[in-house]
């Protein structure tokens, strides 16, 4: 297990520091003499070195020794105030649950339209949309490189047409929503709040989130269509937008949980999170807004995944990051800017093929860390998601899973249960540790715009990610059903989605583009272009595009136009 | 004489950027001591089947997770075979559902590995096929 730690990304492990200090009572010094060593003689450890999932050490017992620099007036302090360790509300889980929020979207807008609305009708709280890989893109459903790939990773939206027909009959005055799109992510919110308009929905009461994190798409996910700056320009433009019209919305949801699923550590899908954040916080700033008038409106979005602990130490890790970054680095004087409120899912890349049952526990221990690390919203994946996306008995469970964790386990009782273990508070330290260390490598490098350039971060996740499949595959780490404990089994039946979902949308397509007004559509996506090589906030001209029913794809190509595109430099 | 080392294309077609499946086993087939030349993203099946030509190689390897391999599979395997690259040893690796393995491998594809191969499997695999070739 050392080789583990000898090819660690970090240059100093974060436990090491702690243990030089550690100076252990007399008391715990008279244990391990009287009753550890003589109790290891007769039965040694299991492993020569115990880590967590991310290669982080842990130590067999943690003591008041380890926490010997710990403040807790300074380091704890209380929930609903700074460094917001035990959570971001003083009541937390006693007032107000989390939102459930599953994440759904898959083939048509109808299609997608009737699972919302089952899910709402089973007690779900929020909406989060799946759009399919040529939305995300910025591709018509009728495109040549979206054939094939229509309606099946999310539901297809090539127009504020479909956009009406996804939220027909749930009022978006009422009901917020969560829309994971990035490139394209200024074109789907104009849709979204044409069709609030639609509804007489009010701009300045709707309230949900946008995903618009364009960062983590060069770092981990990849769906990206401009080169970073104006990408970057784009997400300002929202916020800036968003400041003025939509006091509610979140504009941004700081995503760590695609750069988890790439393969990071957990201290590396912190670090790069909030490293991303401030980078947003910075551009943000130096368009002129200043910084307590728009980070009020930045959410986060963490992974859940397998190690319990180390889950847990990593949000409240990632509260005491942020408040300090707030409060030191940009002055601000609003505790709306300084308290991280975030989304999480569980993890999408622990669930296995195999034995798909056993998705379900998976996905419950990992939603039970989620909430005692104090999360605001959560979506639980469907134990069928290795295979597909879910069907709806396979999302109905994911869902009863929050309501059994909110209802039955009583862990919403009280605030940060786990506050004060001494296992738990170390575990935080090194994770902000860890973090701090990145942030300020990043820092040096010029920022984290520059640090993509240099595939600082891809690499750094890539090798993280090598790391783990050696493991699983030496066995070092074991992955139930998969690499131990292996069964024959029969195939699940799962979700299917045919290719009469690209014929329906190509048929709607060329019905849209013959009923609406052309003139229309070339004023305004030339209204646009030119806009696009000037200075100005985009979004007026966005909205004004989308509402002449000019497609996702004419739009995206108007700014391909002026913006160019871009290629990574693909390391391996 | 050192043997000639096995050429592997890993390509990652469609419009996915999940890259990490990609990204390993390039890794692992160099470790075991292939040349092995990665596409990038977002490559469609005539860019795959001209960088097959073109760097001469002896095995392809997709990775798709999107749902889209059955119109990317058959696109690719004709492209192959109007080249004459009919020696060509084909696998795809990523999330396929198994009503979906039997025409795939008509259609000439030579394995499929699900999530949770072991890279050594792959490797293994393909030395096997290799040396029959």
């Amino acid at each position: 297990m050392s080789e583990q730690r000898k090819g660690s990304t970090q240059t100093v492990p974060p436990s090491e520091e702690s243990s030089a200090h550690r100076e252990p009572s007399a008391q715990e010094q008279a244990w391990e003499k009287n009753t550890l060593q003589p109790a290891l003689e007769k039965n040694p450890e299991r492993q020569t070195e115990f880590t967590t999932i991310s290669g982080h050490p842990i130590r067999r017992l943690y003591t008041k020794a380890d926490l010997a620099n710990w403040d807790p007036s300074r380091d704890l302090g209380f929930p609903g105030e700074p460094p917001y360790t035990r959570g971001i509300h003083s009541t937390m889980h006693r007032s107000r649950l989390w939102t459930m929020r599953q994440f759904a979207g898959f083939g048509t807008a109808e299609d997608t339209n009737q699972r919302f609305r089952y899910l709402l009708a089973q007690g779900q709280t929020g909406l989060s949309t799946a759009f399919d890989l040529p939305t995300l893109m910025g591709y018509d459903s009728d495109h040549p490189l979206s054939e094939g790939e229509v309606g099946k990773c999310g539901v297809a939206i090539s127009s504020l047409a479909d956009m009406e027909v996804l939220f027909d009959k749930i009022p978006l005055a009422d009901v917020t929503t969560s829309m994971t799109i990035n490139s394209p992510a200024a074109v789907i919110w104009a849709m979204y709040l044409a069709v609030a308009e639609k509804q007489g929905a009010d701009w300045k009461e709707i309230s949900g989130t946008l995903q618009n994190d364009i960062l983590k798409e060069y770092i981990a996910q990849k769906e990206y269509i401009y080169p970073p700056e104006p990408s970057m320009r784009l997400v300002i433009d929202t916020f800036e937008f968003g400041v003025k019209n939509t006091p509610k919305f979140n504009t941004i949801s700081i995503s760590g949980y695609h750069i988890r699923e790439a393969g990071s550590t957990a201290i590396q899908e912190l670090a790069f999170t909030l490293r991303d954040g401030l980078e947003y916080v910075e551009w943000g700033m130096h368009r002129g807004l200043h910084v307590d008038q728009f980070v009020p409106q930045l959410s986060f979005f963490f992974n859940a995944h397998n190690d319990f602990f180390e889950e847990i130490a990593k949000y409240r890790a990632a509260r005491r990051i942020w408040h300090k970054a707030m409060v030191e680095r940009y002055k601000s004087k609003n505790p709306r800017s300084w308290a991280l409120r975030f989304h999480t899912q569980t993890a999408g890349c622990s669930l296995t093929a195999q034995q798909p049952y056993n998705n379900v526990v998976r996905t419950a221990i990992q939603a039970l860390a989620a909430v005692l690390g104090g999360t605001q919203s959560l979506h639980t994946n469907s134990l069928d998601e290795a295979w597909a996306l879910p069907t709806e008995f396979a999302a109905t469970i994911a869902l009863r899973t929050q309501q059994i964790i909110a209802h039955e386990t009583g862990v919403t009782n009280t605030v940060d249960p786990l506050g004060g273990s001494y296992f738990v508070e170390t575990l935080t330290n090194e994770v902000e540790r860890g973090a701090r260390e990145y942030i300020d490598r990043i820092d040096a490098m010029g920022g984290m715009v520059a640090a993509i350039e240099r595939s600082y971060p891809q690499r750094e996740i890539a090798e993280a990610s090598y790391r783990y499949q050696v493991a699983v595959d030496k066995k070092e780490k074991i992955i139930v059903g998969v690499n131990d404990f292996v069964a024959e089994e029969k195939p699940l039946d799962i979700l299917q989605i045919d290719e009469t979902v690209a014929h329906r949308q190509a048929a709607r397509l060329k019905k849209l583009r013959a009923d609406r007004s052309q003139a229309e559509v070339d004023r305004r996506l030339n209204a646009l272009r030119a806009a696009a090589k000037g200075k100005e906030n985009l979004m007026p001209f966005l909205y004004d595009a989308v509402k002449s029913y000019a497609t996702l794809g004419e739009i995206c190509d108007a700014l391909r136009d002026v913006f160019g595109t871009y290629e990574e430099v693909a390391i391996t | 004489m050192p043997e000639k080392k096995i050429r592997v294309l890993i390509a990652k077609p469609g419009l996915d950027g999940h890259d990490r499946g990609a990204k390993i086993i390039a890794r692992a087939l160099r470790d075991a001591g292939m040349e092995v030349v990665y596409t990038g993203l977002r490559q469609t099946p005539e860019m795959i089947a001209s960088a097959a030509v073109q760097e001469d190689v002896d095995v392809i390897g997709l990775s798709i997770l999107s749902g889209a391999h059955n119109t990317i599979c058959p696109q690719l395997m004709k492209l192959l075979h109007e080249k004459g690259m009919n020696d060509v040893t084909v696998l795809v690796g990523g999330i396929i559902p198994e009503a979906d393995i039997p025409a795939l491998k008509q259609s000439g594809i030579a394995e499929i590995f699900l999530p949770g191969t072991s890279t050594q499997d792959i490797v293994d695999f393909i030395h096997k096929r290799v040396a029959l070739s």
